[in-house]
């Protein structure tokens, strides 16, 4: 390997190098000593967010298995963001005394599933895709069941575990019938041959329906709600958004550099798992509580708005997918930064803890408000405009119908959405959450996702970054 | 700067002034001045484009700006005015300042109570100056979204149940309206073009006509919903009822008339042929909006639903006349906006002044108003007057033209709902007469009533500026008509072209 193909793989080899500093440094360092890993990781994650936004070459490695470009390292850094937000809203979380025993393995753990998912989006063959997804997902398990001595976490972990292995499993079997319909793993060899066939036509049934439990659509979502609820509030997030932005980042280019032939078959198929996933997630919804779990439905149906944009099948629907996912990671991280910061300091966690919090948390509440309004999509936030490009890209694709039901869908979601800046506005209680102060880390991630709730928006050029980078159908 | 661009500007900074202030009293003062400003800007914009005109500039949008915003989706921030919406503007304008001094006295969480206000007007303003749909409709947006808090927080009742209806249920008019607007820019470009937002390019073409079959009722039913068409009017009594007073102003006054604007600039404009196809359905739907609104009036006890009730009327009226689709009666819709904008912010302004002092709204609690409140009661008449169609007010302008362009069709099908519409007037008379009667005039019920105090300061002031404008509309109507009629002939022109045939029911 020559010092180019090193730099192909930055983001790959940068993450291993820093898991393993972290890893050799828990050993060394003293007992007593051992709070300082964590803003020790946190600034080595910052240098590699940094390093990742340097301009990157285009670039094939291992014969093909491994490639990148700069729309993939586009997709690399929006995770990175993603996750430095969340390192540093974990950080109360992470230094309470009971994880103070095995506060490296945190960072550790979320790095290996970030490593993973590099490797899946740059995936250049059918093997490397799966074992990027593999990397991915069992960390995450772990992670989910890292308070193990509580019941919902270990059971979150059991299950999270139990339903990757079944999907994993179900995709597996349709990587199978690919390579044995076509006679490659490799993607482009088999997006040449690749026809609408019956069994070929079935291979791409059982991947779409692996993918579609990692991304948690309608019918493949029944893990989400307690997995959600039962992880750690920070290893939630990074589920409900990196994770969940990673499996549409690989879905969305498998789709277009694949299957395109595919196009009017996959287009069918999603349009009904849109649909349902929107209708469901919306519905149950309605009635959570338990504001992880209402965060989980939501994220249920945000997916399916997700698949709006895959739909296209053209250069506007990948970038209105991409920009959304951005969009989504920092109005999704706001909401969880709030949650998990009131959870930290009081362990309260209902929705009903939250009536009257203006009134003693009023800058808490107003992000929360904002985070609100950007994933229901009304303006001047991001999510306006994230959920607008969608739609834009379901209809220039003939889809008002489509369209018509996911605006419908988006009404329903913003009741819930309300029924939260209602508790917090309106409601009034005589017990509200007292007034507290977050440590500094966790205002600068929640001061990170409110400045992205409000400037990705307004601030063209991101989106016309992201467009300049994008593909359509091949 | 372009002078349009500082009607956003002004409200976002006023806001932005407001967060630092400490007390109600700076609070409040802030506003005041941010809304004094744009006051004077409108009126400044009024002369402005009045001169202009007389200079001889015939071009059909004037104080243009246009700034590329999304390249790739040819998303611009383009503004520009006509007559229409210079009219429109003033009448934000006017209604915003009266709302401000309305509210004088807010003291729970006034800060917060006049950002969102001011969030409010600042996206009534955006919409009127948009000439790009894309703009329009996150304007749109922001217009509505700030009523959730203002209802929810500062509303009496069931407000929490009103704020999530009005919502929800504007909402789902833009859920409506996205749908329309994504078609008509996909097909703005006939001839594989680049596509484009701009509402002036895209009336230079032809959309298809199976297209705009499709697309009319969305985008129609979009804008009605906002416009309280029948039957999806019912989040406007619930909603005023509820509102705090300066709300109940701007929403009726100014918010409403964002659908009539929009069903008309939008939806009638861009797409007329639909339009004529399918006008009869929606003037059915219109006609029983002001019969309806009207009757529902008669019953009512509470004086906010009474005069939610004939907000539907008379803004039933508004798209009743936009949908007869010519000049005369669109010259009747705008002026009719504009009256009911005013008169109507009036009547919401005098019945919460009115229930701050007595603490019911219940009209049969009340009577003898007239006798220790003199002025709020020569007010509310004043008001009454107008909305039952006196001449010289403004009511009586606005709809001698609606129903004289609605009588220019002869056929049955239009005089026969003309007919009916008109018999809303008298209906008017009747429950306008009967709360003057009841409220105002009458024995002194309650003798807590004796020492309640007449209007202070700023609620004359609030009324005062309400009451001159309907009243120089009144007297003066041809120097608005004129502007507004100056405007028209493009659109007019744009339908005449589409060929008149009406293939109604009858």
């Amino acid at each position: 390997m020559t010092v180019n193909d090193f730099l192909l793989m930055r983001h790959e080899l940068m993450l291993v190098a820093i898991a393993l500093i972290l890893l050799i440094t828990d050993l060394m360092v003293k007992p007593a000593h051992k709070s300082a890993i964590v803003p020790f990781a946190i600034a080595l994650f910052a240098v590699q967010t940094i390093v990742g936004f340097l301009p990157a070459d285009e670039g094939v490695l291992f014969g093909g298995m491994f490639k990148t470009t700069p729309l993939i390292s586009l997709m690399k850094n929006v995770l990175n963001i993603g996750v430095l937000i969340i390192l540093l809203q974990s950080w109360p979380w992470v230094n309470k005394p009971e994880n103070r025993e095995k506060m490296s393995e945190y960072f550790i753990l979320l790095f290996s599933t970030l490593i993973g998912m590099y490797f899946m989006i740059s995936s250049g063959d059918f093997l490397m895709f799966y074992l990027g997804l593999e990397t991915a997902t069992i960390p995450i398990a772990a992670l989910a069941a890292y308070t193990h001595h509580q019941t919902k976490s270990a059971e979150a972990g059991v299950k999270l575990i139990l339903s990757s292995a079944l999907s994993s499993g179900i995709l597996l079997f349709g990587l199978s019938l690919i390579y044995g319909s076509t006679g490659s793993i490799y993607f482009d060899q088999v997006a040449a041959v690749y026809s609408n066939a019956p069994m070929q036509v079935l291979a791409f049934l059982f991947f779409i329906s692996g993918m579609a439990f990692k991304i948690s659509l309608v019918p493949f979502h029944l893990w989400t709600a307690d997995v959600y609820e039962g992880a750690p509030v920070n290893v939630t997030s990074y589920l409900s958004v990196v994770s969940k932005g990673a499996a549409s980042f690989i879905l969305v280019l498998v789709l277009y550099k694949v299957f395109f032939q595919l196009f009017d078959i996959w287009q069918n198929v999603l349009y009904v798992i849109s649909v349902l996933t929107m209708f469901v997630g919306n519905l149950f919804a309605l009635r959570q509580q338990n504001m992880k779990r209402f965060l989980a439905f939501s994220s249920i149906a945000q997916a399916g708005f997700i698949l709006l944009g895959m739909m296209a099948g053209s250069q506007m629907g990948m970038t209105s997918v991409i920009y959304f996912i951005l969009v989504y990671i920092f109005s999704n991280l706001g909401a969880f930064g709030v949650v998990a910061a009131i959870e930290a300091s009081t362990g309260k966690i209902l929705m009903s803890d939250y009536n009257g919090l203006y009134r003693t948390n009023p800058k808490l509440s107003l992000l929360m408000m904002l985070a609100m309004f950007s994933l229901a999509g009304i303006p001047p936030v991001a999510g306006f405009f994230g959920k607008f490009f969608l739609f834009t890209s379901a209809a220039s694709a003939g889809l008002y119908w489509l369209v018509f039901i996911a605006v419908l869908n988006a009404t329903i979601s913003l009741y819930y959405y309300l029924m939260v800046v209602k508790a917090m506005f309106i409601n009034k209680t005589d017990t509200p959450i007292a007034p507290f102060r977050s440590d500094s880390m966790t205002r600068l991630g929640l001061i990170l996702s409110g400045l992205g709730i409000f400037v990705v928006g307004f601030w063209s050029q991101v989106y016309e970054f992201i467009n300049s980078l994008s593909v359509g159908l091949f | 700067m372009n002078i349009l661009s500082l009607f956003v500007l002004v409200p976002v900074l006023t806001s932005a002034a407001i967060v630092f202030t400490k007390n109600m009293k700076q609070t409040r003062l802030v506003a005041a001045a941010g809304m004094s400003v744009q006051l004077i800007l409108s009126a400044i914009l009024v002369f402005m484009y009045l001169a202009e005109r007389n200079a001889g500039n015939t071009a059909e949008m004037l104080f243009t700006y246009d700034a590329l915003w999304f390249p790739s989706l040819n998303i611009h921030y383009a503004i520009g005015v006509d007559g229409i919406s210079v009219a429109m503007i003033a009448l934000t304008g006017i209604v915003v300042f009266a709302g401000i001094f309305a509210s004088w006295n807010m003291e729970f969480l006034s800060r917060e109570f006049f950002i969102s206000l001011i969030l409010l007007a600042t996206g009534v303003f955006g919409f009127f100056i948009s000439l790009d749909l894309f703009t329009m409709f996150l304007f749109y947006e922001i217009a509505v979204i700030p009523m959730y808090l203002l209802i929810g927080i500062w509303g009496s009742g069931p407000k929490e149940y009103s704020a999530m209806k009005l919502t929800l249920m504007l909402m789902g008019g833009s859920a409506l309206l996205m749908v329309g607007l994504l078609g008509i820019y996909f097909y703005s470009s006939p001839d594989g073009g680049p596509l484009t937002w701009n509402l002036l390019e895209i009336s230079k073409i032809d959309i298809p006509v199976e297209m705009q079959r499709f697309l009319f009722p969305f985008t129609f039913i979009g804008f009605g919903i906002l416009g309280a068409l029948f039957p999806f009017h019912t989040w406007s009594p619930d909603g005023h009822a509820s509102a705090p007073t300066a709300v109940s102003m701007l929403h009726a006054g100014v918010l409403m008339k964002l659908g009539g604007y929009g069903a008309f600039r939008v939806a009638i404009f861009l797409m007329p042929e639909a339009a004529q196809e399918q006008a009869w359905i929606f003037l059915i739907l219109t006609g029983i909006s002001v019969v309806y609104g009207a009757f529902g009036a008669i019953w009512q006890k509470d004086l906010k639903y009474i005069n939610a009730y004939s907000s539907v009327s008379h803004c039933g009226l508004v798209l009743f006349a936009v949908l007869m689709m010519n000049q005369t009666a669109f010259n009747g819709a705008i002026l009719q906006m504009i009256s009911h904008g005013l008169m109507t912010a009036l009547f919401f302004a005098l019945i919460g002044m009115i229930y701050g002092r007595t603490h019911t709204r219940m009209i049969n609690e009340m009577g003898g108003i007239m006798k220790v409140m003199p002025f709020l009661g020569v007010v509310y008449v004043i008001a009454g007057l107008a909305s039952l169609g006196l001449p010289g007010l403004s009511g009586f302008v606005a709809e001698m033209t609606i129903f004289f362009g609605a009588f220019q069709h002869t056929d049955f099908f239009h005089r026969f709902l003309t007919i009916m519409a008109t018999t809303s007037i008298v209906v008017t008379a009747v429950y306008i007469l009967r709360v003057v009667g009841i409220l105002l005039l009458g024995p002194i019920k309650d003798e807590h009533f004796l020492h309640l105090e007449d209007a202070k300061w700023h609620e004359r002031l609030s009324t005062i500026t309400l009451v001159l404008a309907i009243a120089a509309i009144g007297i003066a109507p041809l120097w608005l008509s004129d502007m507004i009629n100056v405007s028209l002939e493009p659109i007019v022109n744009k339908i005449s072209m589409a060929g008149f045939e009406f293939t109604g029911l009858f």
